[in-house]
């Protein structure tokens, strides 16, 4: 299974994390500064792949974000690969040509999508459409709410 | 109270702070705001405010006051609440927080929730995080869940299930009906969960494992399974360039491969498929190697038979010649596994997996280097090392350790000659010697000491190294060491193998001096350079060290000046060869024993040391370095032997004796003079002189007609004039000897006292003795000289005898 799930800019600041074990808040903290210094020191074109640990680490760089997980030793790390990849197409298919300033203004939806990609460190669906038209159905859940609502439009929705 | 600004108008407002100090002061006081909102219990904004909330818990400030406004959130009838709140939950609320149990009745509803995206919130959350209480009071909603025919639930309701089984593997039993049906899924979000959930079952329960091959016949499905993914025509829900659903291929190999372990039946069943997905999986893009891998993990684990092990083999092969470097990393990973197994397939490849060492990738040359060492054998170790010194030569710092410790050990283990090997440990030595390890100094010591007709070959490399560079210092150690005990070759510049080279006394001095003023020299190597040192010239440089900080540099450098001063007779043999070591197992501490001069620390009981008995009659000096706090040797003198005294006075014992005929000396006994033990065990404190002649050994006075009589000496105390002796008088005959008398009658400078006899009877055949003693005063010390005269009865009729006893050892009246 996959431990965790990290997405940090260039300069090592965190957009979004996922943990798929319960850990103390400092041993979070910990293994984010631990990885963002690992990851970050890697030379442009080495592999992507690391040892920390008891885990694997793997990582892949997409424009200005470091998409980061911690997997099991048993993993592929080939398809760990791919599984990052697929997160970052539903993530574009979503936005639009995401950049980290989506992630950044949008983190909540970041991580709806990867709550319908992912779950307990799993993945629980191949089809990227069927992702898209959850998170899309969901979307439109909220959005009646807002509707049918005696609330100013302005107020209820974060 | 003004509404709260929006999650998007503050994460614009914090991204302008400039400095840490700034933005700290914002997020505090955009706390503060929300504080106050939540006290006001204001459900409007709640969400909002939380949301917030998070985004702050995201930059690393704490939100732990947030936790119950989740809850609320959760128990919220909105959506939109809801989301919000069990993100919040995921992201505050893990099962180390008080408050986490509270969720679990709002779950349970929201499970129950006509809404199928709550429900799937509600089963997002129970199977991210749920505790094992909160497990174990809903895994009855999840276990209800994994039937409904809703795919979009009954996925979440798989994955739940598998976390609830890791909290609680005891409820694995209460999900095996409803798993039956799983793989008749159609969809793939479905089966792949259900072959996630089924992986799961069976690593946790081997019971599981045999109930599914042998009941489900799993192992048919999900051949069947995977040969429709790759048959089947192009599916742009599931394609990935090309191929069908990889993600689901892969769980599925690695589902076969749990099956297949160990079992016939099962690997034979799915031979066929995995030789299909070797053999047709496209492989130019990262997701068919990745599926290519999958399936080379499960040959390589099931019992396959040996054609698809070759191929399996034949793909890593191929992957180390990919261009992409994760591709070769994976290779060399796997290669590493089998390579115990499949040695021959794995050396095949030898030549690729030695490119690698000269990889740019750091993980890469890690690997290699592992898998090299792995490959190295009595038959190619002069090309391997070869171009393992090669790497080490140029590697980075991080490996030079490691390698270096391969290197010694595979030298070890395969060296063709012994010249070789230390060539090898030299080139190590000299290349990285600040990375090897500490006990690799004794090894090679030892490695040397061991190859007797390489000394002088060794000795002039070392000097000649050492010339070159004293910076590296285990190589300066080993040196000064060898220089030390094998100088005299050295010097001599004999040696078969290389061009001898002229080399004086003075020279190694210069050396051996340089090294001992160099500051590069660590207190421990300026150590093994005193003990180098061996001509007069030396005892100005170890003078100054008499008074080093360094307390082991000060004894020996002490030691020393003694030895120079005063033992000239000692020298020689004080400073003899090192003997052959015995060899240690290399993996344990190596444990050197040293008998000139120094001792490192403890000699392994099972050892026994190569040297411990010199006759005592050479001269046998030990400097007990760590032993007592006498640097004094212990002394053994030897005895020397006595000549008959040719004229001595007349014994008129009995009228007839002459001396002339005296006896030659009993020859001069062994003296067993207790040595000093051996290095540190119990180290007593050694009396300075040994008691000289401190026993006397016993002698024979009469031995006739089946009766033996013995004399067992002892020296009075206090007066050692007076010599004690005990007769032994044993019968070998089959009758006993009764009313047994012994007289006995010395010479008149003599005194004698005879003491009452333990009985009169001695028994037959050896039963028994009889004890007497006897007292002889010797004032004059002259030659002991004895007449008894022995009466019994045997077998019925007297017997009496007289007899002379002259050979009295001669410490018995000295």
């Amino acid at each position: 299974m996959m431990r965790f799930l990290l997405l940090f800019s260039r300069q090592g600041k965190l957009r979004l994390q996922k943990w798929f074990t319960p850990i103390p808040e400092r041993e979070k903290k910990k293994i984010v500064r631990d990885m963002t210094t690992m990851v970050l020191a890697r030379k442009p074109r080495s592999c992507n792949f690391l040892h920390w640990k008891d885990l694997k680490i793997v990582y892949k760089r997409y424009a200005s974000l470091y998409f980061c997980c911690g997997l099991d030793a048993e993993e592929n790390e080939l398809i760990a690969l791919e599984m990052l990849h697929r997160y970052v197409e539903l993530l574009d298919k979503y936005f639009g040509n995401v950049c980290e300033l989506d992630i950044i203004f949008n983190f909540e939806k970041a991580y709806f999508i990867l709550d319908e990609f992912l779950l307990g460190g799993e993945i629980q669906e191949t089809s990227k459409q069927v992702v898209s038209r959850a998170i899309e159905a969901s979307d439109m859940l909220q959005e009646a709410e807002i509707d049918n609502s005696d609330y100013d439009l302005e107020l209820g929705w974060p | 109270m003004p509404a709260p600004i929006r999650l998007r108008e503050l994460i614009r407002t914090i991204r302008t702070a400039r400095t840490q100090a700034e933005e700290r002061e914002m997020i505090q006081k955009e706390c503060a705001a929300i504080r106050s909102s939540f006290r006001e219990e204001d459900n409007t904004y709640r969400c909002r405010n939380v949301a917030k909330l998070l985004y702050m818990h995201m930059l690393g400030y704490p939100a732990h006051f947030g936790q119950l406004e989740c809850l609320k959130l959760i128990a919220s009838q909105k959506f939109t609440d809801k989301r919000i709140g069990y993100l919040g939950a995921m992201l505050l609320l893990d099962e180390r927080q008080d408050v986490h149990l509270l969720m679990t009745n709002c779950i349970k509803n929201d499970l129950n929730h006509s809404t199928q995206y709550v429900q799937g919130l509600a089963l997002c959350t129970l199977g991210c995080m749920g505790s094992s209480e909160m497990c174990r009071d809903l895994a009855g909603e999840v276990e209800k869940l994994l039937k409904t025919s809703n795919s979009y639930l009954r996925k979440k309701a798989a994955l739940c299930a598998v976390h609830v089984i890791r909290k609680v593997p005891e409820l694995m039993e209460m999900f095996l009906p409803a798993t039956k049906n799983l793989l008749s899924e159609k969809n793939h979000g479905v089966l792949h969960t259900s072959v996630v959930l089924l992986t799961e079952m069976c690593e946790r329960s081997p019971d599981m494992l045999s109930h599914f091959r042998k009941v489900w016949l799993l192992v048919p499905q999900l051949v069947r399974i995977l040969k429709n993914l790759i048959m089947s025509g192009y599916s742009p829900e599931h394609d990935v360039s090309g191929i069908s659903d990889p993600f689901l291929q892969v769980r599925i190999l690695r589902l076969l491969r749990i099956l297949g372990r160990s079992d016939d039946d099962s690997s034979e069943a799915m031979n066929d498929i995995l030789a299909q997905v070797a053999t047709n999986t496209e492989t130019s893009k990262n997701v068919g190697n990745a599926i290519l891998y999958e399936t080379v993990l499960t040959i390589m684990d099931i019992k396959s038979e040996s054609g698809l092990r070759v191929l399996a083999i034949n793909i890593l092969g191929r992957f180390l010649l990919n261009n992409d470097k994760n591709i070769r990393y994976v290779a060399l990973t796997s290669l590493l596994k089998t390579v115990q197994t499949d040695h021959n397939a794995v050396q095949r490849h030898r030549s690729t997996i030695v490119d690698c060492l000269k990889d740019l990738d750091v993980s890469i040359k890690r690997r290699a280097m592992e898998l090299s060492f792995a490959l190295v054998n009595g038959n190619n170790i002069r090309g391997m090392m070869k171009e393992l010194l090669y790497f080490l030569d140029s590697c980075d710092p991080e490996f030079k350790a490691d390698c270096a410790s391969g290197v010694f050990l595979a030298a070890e283990k395969y060296a063709p000659s012994k010249r070789w090997h230390i060539d090898t440990i030299m080139r190590v030595l000299t290349t990285a010697g600040s990375y090897v390890r500490d006990d690799s100094v004794p090894n090679l010591i030892q490695l040397i000491t061991n190859s007797v007709e390489m000394h002088a070959y060794t000795v002039q490399r070392l000097y000649k190294a050492l010339l070159d560079d004293i910076s590296q210092q285990p190589l300066v150690q080993v040196s000064s060491w060898c220089i030390g005990e094998y100088g005299d070759l050295l010097v001599s510049g004999q040696c078969e193998e290389e061009e001898p080279i002229q080399v004086t006394e003075d020279e190694v001095l210069d050396v051996l001096e340089g090294l001992l003023l160099s500051n590069l020299s660590t207190p421990v190597t300026r150590g093994y350079s005193l003990l180098g040192e061996i001509l007069n010239r030396i005892k100005k440089v170890v003078s100054v060290y008499g008074s080093s900080i360094d307390v082991e540099l000060q004894q020996r450098a002490v030691e020393y000046n003694a030895l120079f001063k005063k033992y000239d007779h000692m020298r020689p043999a004080l400073l003899e060869r090192m003997p052959i070591m015995e060899k240690t197992a290399s993996n344990g501490p190596t444990e050197i024993v040293q008998t000139n001069g120094e001792t490192e620390p403890s000699v392994p009981d099972t050892k026994h040391p190569p040297l411990v008995t010199q006759p005592a009659n050479q001269a046998n000096d030990l400097l007990d370095l760590l032993g007592g706090n006498d640097v004094v040797p212990v002394i053994q003198t030897t005895l020397p032997t006595k000549p008959a005294s040719a004229g001595g006075e007349l014994l008129d014992l009995l009228g007839d004796l002459s001396l002339s005929g005296g006896p030659a000396p009993a020859p001069v006994p062994s003296v067993p003079v207790s040595q000093p033990p051996f290095l540190l065990d119990g180290l007593s404190s050694q009396p300075l002189f040994t008691d000289i002649a401190a026993v006397i050994p016993p002698m024979t006075a009469y031995n006739k007609n089946g009766l033996k009589i013995e004399f067992t000496f002892e020296r009075a105390n206090p007066n050692p004039n007076i010599a004690v002796i005990t007769i032994h008088a044993t019968n070998t005959t089959e009758a006993d000897m009764t009313e047994f008398v012994f007289q006995a009658a010395v010479p008149k400078t003599f005194q004698l006292q005879l003491l009452s006899p333990s009985s009169n009877i001695v028994p037959a055949l050896n039963q028994g003795s009889i004890t007497q003693i006897i007292r002889v005063l010797n004032p004059q010390k002259q030659q002991l000289r004895m007449r008894v005269k022995l009466t019994y009865t045997h077998k019925g009729l007297p017997v009496q005898d007289l007899a002379e006893v002259n050979n009295f050892p001669p410490q018995s009246w000295q």
